[in-house]
């Protein structure tokens, strides 16, 4: 029987390859294109305010609620800029840790950060964020510490900071791993041929290391944005007053107002935004290191 | 061109309604007239702690109704759920002031025969036909249990309980302060106008024209900058007076007991403004596949042994007034505690959660519904 389905795939190719694409196929149109669709026309929908149902149409009123004040424009600046920010930062701790893990480590070594990398994701989300909570709380381990040294407190627990803090730290292995896979792709022989040339490290650095892992940046870089974009449990945790996302936002509009409609309008704007930001990804070559 | 024409006969319907009320769900739905046999099955969506095997496992021995209990984080997610799957997908809900209206109105719910609830007689009687959950003599529901929203303080900041709301509106207490994370907190901001500026003239802090809201959010966003955080779950408060980083806030009794057992140093009240608070409500689906089954879970809860395991599991108030004796036989004091023997003039103080709306009840419509109070909680917050 085997024998007989593989000798047909031979004999007819594009029965093969439908047989092995249909369903994968058949799960982004019907579950992912699908429901991006449904959100589009939702978006444009309304809400009988008496008895909560949806009203079918084309309406652009939950457009225009969102354009008619500085709130939900403020909070998609706070989430666009929060998002960049832990992105910038992610880049910037992961780099010495990646480099070190691949270039300097010796087997066991790399081994041994390569596990403590990991071992965060497999705990759960929630138990890191909320031991975040408490180490950033008024009377955290992080005061009572500043306080042990002769510095005075920080009121940072609750705030836009801690949403900053955390959500570096939650993303932090998701630009690791993409930079580390990088920096093992360029040749070891690169690195003496600029130091043959006569590059110190930093130049070699700057001019060999850099562009070449550049692809594995830009691919962490989507994790982290897209990850920090998307989030509303940390905002909701850690965050202060102020601290709503898009996210919350969206939330708040299914679950406690039944604005479905609104909802889906404000949902559209991150769609947007990680368009225009897989593009420039795209651009760095990030989807040639995936 | 469509979409105008649709909403049009949108608006049209909803006037219709609007001026036949419940002419459809009346048709739709008949109270029971007599409780049958049970159907074996019961499905409910409840607040956690609504549903505990102290009382259920005795329930489903006497009646073979098994329960199945879905819990609900939310009233808003209690009203989605009661919705899903065409509305035959539960049977009762726990539901709060502020769901039972949008049921009600949304043809969600069915009336009650009160005749077959036998403890209804009992009932305080604020809570007999309250205006959440009975609409022109229509009983759409059978009160529960109720509790006031608190004024939690840390009693080493307060040394004597402050009298009024105004100590979470003081900038004294500049990042102190905590209040729950919910539009329905506009109307602990209005009660405290309707005392502290009487000129506004608010008499009911859920019924709030433009002039009122605008007062009211002028207020909150000056409290804002005072705020902590705003909690979103119980355990979000308790943590941050556990922590000091909150001394006073608005809170339920559920928090003051859980912080007062662990030794934190708080104490709650009632300022001299009054308080809102929550009344819950057992509702059937207008499709309830079980609907005897629901009955008779609504008669096993509303006994006075039911009602007081349940004000003493929760920390709140039961609605029938035979339950007082029951709850100090079951832990002595308790009673007094839970405010089960309180006068009527403590029930009188709190005012209680329901659904905003458009029509103010005094023949005027100019005030803001809750999708309006959604959208100035999140400019508030900002």
């Amino acid at each position: 029987m085997t024998r007989l389905l593989s000798a047909f795939g031979w004999r007819h190719r594009g029965a093969a390859n439908a047989a092995l694409l249909g369903l994968p196929f058949l799960w982004f149109a019907c579950l992912y294109l699908a429901a991006i669709g449904a959100l589009f026309i939702t978006a444009f929908w309304t809400v009988d305010e008496l008895s909560g149902d949806l009203i079918p149409g084309f309406s652009l009123t939950n457009f225009r609620q969102l354009l008619s004040g500085p709130t939900y424009i403020h909070i998609a600046w706070r989430t666009i800029s929060i998002a960049a920010a832990v992105t910038v930062t992610d880049a910037v701790l992961a780099w010495p840790i990646a480099y070190a893990m691949i270039r300097l480590a010796g087997p066991r070594l790399r081994a041994a950060l390569m596990a403590l990398v990991l071992v965060p994701l497999w705990s759960s989300y929630l138990a890191r964020v909320y031991a975040w909570r408490l180490i950033l709380a008024h009377d955290g381990v992080l005061n009572w510490a500043l306080t042990k040294i002769g510095l005075p407190d920080l009121h940072i627990g609750y705030s836009n900071w801690a949403m900053w803090i955390v959500f570096s730290y939650l993303w932090l292995p998701f630009m690791i791993l993409p930079i580390a896979a990088a920096v093992e792709r360029i040749p070891p022989s690169l690195l003496e041929a600029s130091a043959d040339l006569g590059a110190r490290g930093m130049a070699t650095f700057r001019r060999v290391v850099l562009p070449m892992a550049l692809p594995g940046m830009a691919a962490g870089a989507i994790f982290t944005f897209s990850l920090t974009l998307g989030d509303f449990v940390t905002p909701m945790l850690v965050g202060g007053r102020g601290s709503d996302f898009i996210g919350n936002v969206v939330y708040a509009n299914v679950g406690v107002t039944n604005n479905i409609p609104f909802a889906a309008a404000y949902a559209v704007l991150p769609l947007g935004v990680m368009a225009v930001f897989l593009l420039i990804t795209r651009r760095l070559g990030a989807f040639d290191a995936l | 061109m469509r979409g105008r024409i649709r909403r049009r006969m949108a608006k049209l319907v909803l006037c219709l309604s609007a001026s036949l009320p419940f002419a459809q769900g009346a048709a739709a739905a008949q109270p029971l007239s007599a409780i049958g046999k049970g159907e074996g099955v019961l499905n409910l969506v409840a607040w956690e702690g609504y549903a505990q095997d102290q009382w259920v496992k005795p329930f489903e021995a006497a009646t073979g109704c098994q329960v199945h209990a879905k819990y609900a984080g939310s009233s808003d997610e209690m009203v989605a759920l009661m919705r899903s799957g065409g509305g035959s997908q539960y049977d009762a809900v726990s539901a709060s002031g502020d769901a039972t209206l949008r049921l009600i109105y949304g043809r969600d719910v069915q009336p009650i025969n009160m005749a077959l609830i036998p403890q209804w007689k009992n009932f305080i009687p604020q809570l007999k036909a309250p205006e959440f959950n009975t609409v022109k003599g229509v009983h759409y529901g059978v009160s529960y249990e109720w509790g006031p929203n608190t004024l939690l303080y840390s009693t080493k900041t307060f040394p004597t309980a402050p009298t009024s709301w105004s100590v979470i509106y003081d900038a004294k207490y500049r990042g102190k302060v905590t209040v729950p994370d919910n539009p329905i907190q506009i109307a602990d901001a209005a009660l405290y106008l309707s005392k502290a500026q009487p000129a506004l003239g608010i008499t009911d802090p859920y019924e709030l024209n433009r002039a009122q809201m605008d007062a009211v959010v002028a207020l909150l966003k000056k409290q804002a900058g005072l705020i902590k955080k705003y909690w979103a779950l119980a355990s979000d408060e308790i943590q941050l007076f556990t922590s000091g980083d909150a001394v006073v806030g608005a809170a339920w009794p559920y928090q003051t007991n859980t912080l007062q057992a662990a030794k934190v140093p708080v104490a709650d009240t009632i300022p001299a403004e009054g308080a809102t608070g929550w009344a819950d409500t057992w509702m059937i689906s207008s499709k309830a596949p079980h609907p005897n089954c629901a009955y008779m879970w609504i008669n096993w809860v509303t006994t006075p042994k039911v009602q007081a395991e349940q004000a003493i599991y929760f920390g709140e108030t039961p609605a029938n007034s035979l339950a007082c004796k029951e709850m100090d036989e079951e832990q002595a004091g308790t009673c007094a505690k839970y405010h089960a023997n309180a006068p009527s003039s403590y029930f009188d103080q709190v005012r209680f959660w329901k659904t905003p709306r458009s029509d103010c009840g005094n023949g005027k419509t100019d005030c803001l519904d809750y999708t309006i109070w959604q959208r100035e909680w999140q400019a508030i917050k900002g």
